[in-house]
């Protein structure tokens, strides 16, 4: 087939994204011309501020190389502005001479500096802030000049005003409104910001008009301010906004409104002709930010793709200043009003102001001085409307201990040197984070753990990378959406696969990828695994469990270990054993020379270091049921001792756990679950750390769940209390099933509970009776004639090929 | 060199593979869901691991490990993770499968 010509107006950010987007998805659909007005290859824009303060080079910030473009086709035209679209012939034409033919069209022409129409404006010596241009005519002027005066108190006024004074100028920043960064801060927060500023040595004039600009041999001297007052000027900055440049859009008729005007697939009203970026209009808003500018550039490029996938609905953003040394961060409606609530913290000697705006139990708004750590995971329950009165009264204090373990117990990235270790599992220290984030430009969680690891094993440090990225990054970061994708193969949620796996009845995984157009032919590592357990979950006894879409764990029944070897752990209900048991075991592990036995945590015996072949034999000789030890499934319940034989238990503990684990025996969940039961509150057997804790006192049993002993040490909950065994078991079942049903795959009980709420547990639980007696008959269904697996193995033995090495 | 007989086509599950053991090495071969087979040092370049008792899709196999993607077409680590396994010659025919070991 012969490649369509796609061209791209605009050799900025936002529509280089699309080209990266567009490859990954579709690389061989275009032939791509870009068409840049600026003599360099695609930058970081947001990064101009730490260029000009000296933090940083050209050469650190820019994107993409012109050996990139070079690698992937993209011809490209620099210092070529397009000035003429003929969309009749569909052709481009640039300044230069240079022209090229479109089947489609992408405009990305960013915004400029909004310049005030004031006598003076176009004297040498008055600028914009916008590009490379722009800052090295900065750093040029502070080398001759002494007087800087910027015009505007937001976001890009300040970053310039900072940089300008560490080029060693005198700065003054003038500003209409009576504090600063109105727009994204209360007058209590903008006075602070406004308090250490000038500590670094910054001047500011506030409340005042600016009427003219004084020139002197046609350069400009000094500002003039309707109240009369005069100062001395040899560097003017404008920041007072930037406007969305469509100029070239109009001119070819395309329909624009202060903006280029698209529909959400950023389609504008020429079919053919795609726009994003500053420069568009979409439901009467236009974005500055670059966070937005991804979300539509991931968009466009589904729809360019001929995918015709995702819709962007309009962004909310978040603001962070790019200044050293001062932590300021907003996101929504900070202001509030009537029918709004404020939580606020105010620490005026500690330089501490938090504000958070509430309306209908949800944040809309917050405002953070000082100290921004936790201004990702605001900004994360707003975008998600989540409701916050289970955690209100510390919401304040922020979420405490991001990850306790393998990152020296620290939660403030801010706190950390450059050389302490952020991700304990591969080694990764925070500067290194910090380096590959300027260098390479990623701007999301996932850009950071494929290019440096951080995050990418456990999990346990993805808060503080989080953390880093925004710090890095300020206003570029755009935390991740919870409702995510499965993986990269689709563009559904979790939650809309489950509900269209029930709706459509959907039995294997083949119909399941087909009916929901999953984009590859057979799915990856990520989605197969998921899709299985959806499948099998929803529709017991009728879906085909797939073993190839099973984790090897799960496909032989039993644990792959660093050596390719595994280990086999057998059953022993509730932790109790016999001497029969473990005779057998010792014999087992004599005659299979099994180098380890070790007793695990969960109160059985580990035989390590198995060989694939040896597994069968040693199943059939053992003859003891599948511990489950490898599998997301239910894994031990853990016991004490009990009223059986201990002088305080209260309950008999042992049989209850034994009685649950025979109860929930085979069941597959979303992750591994885990269950303990004690006997009084002493709590022997850990009942607070698991996904299912009963304690037993004196008038019943206690249940807790959603507890978790691993990466982050989460306490269990108290559900409620029942009298009698057989309620916890109907209990504990309808929990688990509910879970079973609707957490997302690989979500802990803990990370479900969190999303959902305790209260909707309760509610399922408790407050529904027949729902929860449904619940666990639903279960009880599910788990009706299974069979250990071993044993089934042992008797298939000549079905299971797998299990035979080939040997030539 | 040679091409030697290793085993029935059917006898590797689509999206799977078998492990054959060699006198001098072991290989993966592994089996597409459109039949095609390739064959690989049944090693991981990261860390050794065990490749044929990886997740198959695509033309690609996921390290029982740590999850590193290897290309069955040329044992090229997925980027931005380096590294390559060596690949065997392999072929189908009349529903039997060689190695060119």
């Amino acid at each position: 087939m012969k490649k369509m010509n796609l061209v791209v107006v605009g050799n900025g950010m936002a529509g280089m994204r699309v080209v990266e987007e567009l490859l990954k998805i579709a690389p061989d659909i275009y032939h791509i011309t870009v068409f840049g007005d600026e003599p360099y290859p695609n930058y970081n824009r947001i990064m101009l501020s730490p260029v000009l303060a000296n933090e940083q080079t050209i050469d650190d910030i820019i994107l993409n190389t012109r050996e990139w473009y070079a690698e992937n086709n993209i011809t490209l035209h620099t210092s070529a502005r397009v000035n003429k679209i003929d969309r009749k012939n569909r052709v481009v034409y640039a300044e230069d001479g240079t022209s090229a033919e479109y089947d489609r069209l992408l405009l990305a022409t960013g915004s400029k500096p909004f310049m005030l129409p004031i006598p003076g404006a176009d004297l040498q010596g008055v600028l914009g802030y916008r590009d490379i241009k722009d800052t090295n005519d900065m750093i040029e002027a502070a080398k001759q000049y002494k007087h800087a005066v910027v015009i505007g108190g937001g976001l890009l006024g300040l970053e310039a005003a900072n940089g300008l004074k560490i080029q060693g100028m005198d700065v003054t920043v003038v500003h209409k409104n009576e504090w600063l960064l109105e727009r994204q801060l209360d007058k209590t927060a903008g006075k602070m910001l406004q308090k250490s500023l000038e500590s670094k040595g910054l001047q500011f004039l506030l409340k005042k008009d600016t009427e003219t600009l004084i020139g002197k041999d046609g350069r400009v001297a000094g500002v003039k301010f309707k109240d009369g007052q005069e100062i001395p000027a040899d560097l003017v900055v404008m920041a007072v906004g930037i406007r969305p440049n469509y100029a070239l859009a109009e001119s070819a008729g395309i329909h624009c409104n202060r903006g280029i005007v698209v529909n959400d697939t950023m389609q504008t009203y020429d079919p053919r002709i795609y726009a994003v970026g500053e420069c568009v209009s979409h439901r009467g808003t236009s974005y500055g930010l670059v966070a937005p500018l991804f979300e539509m550039a991931k968009v466009c490029a589904t729809h360019l793709a001929n995918f015709g996938i995702g819709l962007y609905k309009g962004s909310v953003t978040s603001t962070k200043l790019k200044v050293t040394g001062i932590d300021l961060f907003s996101a929504g409606d900070f202001s509030g009003g009537e029918d709004t609530e404020e939580i606020v913290l105010h620490d005026a000697v500690g330089g501490v102001y938090k504000k958070l705006v509430i309306k209908d139990d949800k944040i809309i708004g917050s405002v953070l001085y000082g100290d921004t750590t936790d201004g990702a995971w605001y900004f994360q329950m707003l975008r998600d409307s989540k409701p916050i009165h289970e955690i209100r009264d510390h919401l304040m204090f922020g979420q405490d201990s991001l990850g306790n373990t393998g990152h020296q117990g620290q939660d403030k990235a801010a706190a950390m040197t450059d050389e302490m270790e952020v991700c304990g599992c591969n080694g990764v220290c925070k500067g290194t984070i910090v380096k590959a984030i300027q260098e390479k430009g990623l701007f999301t969680i996932d850009d950071v753990k494929k290019q440096t690891k951080a995050g990418s094993s456990c999990g346990s440090c993805t808060g503080l990378v989080e953390q880093i990225l925004a710090s890095t990054l300020g206003g570029g970061y755009a935390p991740p959406s919870t409702s995510k994708s499965v993986c990269g193969c689709t563009d559904k949620s979790h939650e809309v696969v489950r509900e269209e796996i029930r709706k459509n009845k959907y039995l294997n995984i083949p119909d399941a990828m087909k009916g929901m157009g999953w984009n590859t032919p057979n799915g990856c590592a990520t989605c197969r695994p998921a899709l299985n357990y959806y499948l099998i979950s929803t529709w017991p006894h009728e879906a085909k469990d797939d073993p190839q879409s099973r984790f090897i764990n799960e496909r032989v029944h039993a644990n792959i270990q660093k050596d390719g070897t595994y280990s086999v752990i057998p059953r022993m209900y509730g932790g109790v054993t016999s001497s029969d048991q473990l005779r057998k075991i010792a014999d087992v592990a004599d005659k299979y020379k099994v180098p380890m036995v070790k007793v695990t945590g969960g109160q059985r015996i580990d035989l390590l270091g198995v060989k694939k072949e040896d597994l069968t034999s040693m199943w059939a000789d053992l003859d003891m049921p599948s511990g489950y030890a490898y599998g997301k499934s239910i894994r031990t319940v853990k016991t004490c001792v009990g009223s059986e034989f201990c002088r305080f238990g209260t309950q008999n503990s042992t049989q209850l756990g034994i009685d649950i684990e025979k109860a929930f025996d085979h069941m597959w969940a979303p992750h591994k679950v885990k269950f303990a039961v004690s006997g009084c509150p002493r709590n022997c057997a850990e009942s607070g750390i698991k996904d299912v804790g009963v304690i037993g006192v004196d008038s019943g049993w206690e249940i807790y769940v959603g507890g978790n002993g691993g990466i982050k040490t989460e306490v269990a909950q108290f559900l409620c209390k029942v009298k009698t065994a057989e309620e916890v078991i109907e209990y504990s079942g309808a929990f688990i099933q509910i879970y079973r049903e609707e957490a997302r795959y690989l979500d802990r009980t803990v990370h479900w509970i969190e999303r959902v709420g305790l209260d909707y547990v309760k509610k399922r639980i408790l407050e529904d009776a027949e729902g929860r007696r449904a619940a666990h008959e639903r279960l009880l269904y599910a788990l009706q004639g299974s069979v250990d697996p071993w044993a089934d193995r042992v008797k298939k033995r000549d079905e299971h090929k797998e299990f035979d090495t080939i040997t030539v | 060199m040679s091409w030697t007989k290793v085993c029935p086509l059917t006898e590797i599950p689509k999206l799977g593979s078998r492990l054959v053991r060699t006198e001098k090495v072991d290989i993966g071969v592994f089996r597409t869901e459109d039949d095609r087979v390739f064959a690989l040092n049944n090693s991981c370049p990261h860390k050794g691991g065990p490749l044929s008792q990886g997740i198959v899709y695509g033309d690609k196999v996921a390290c029982p490990l740590h999850s590193w993607k290897i290309s069955l077409v040329d044992g090229k680590a997925e980027e931005p993770d380096v590294g390559q396994t060596a690949c065997y010659a392999v072929k189908v025919e009349d529903g039997m499968v060689y190695l060119e070991v």
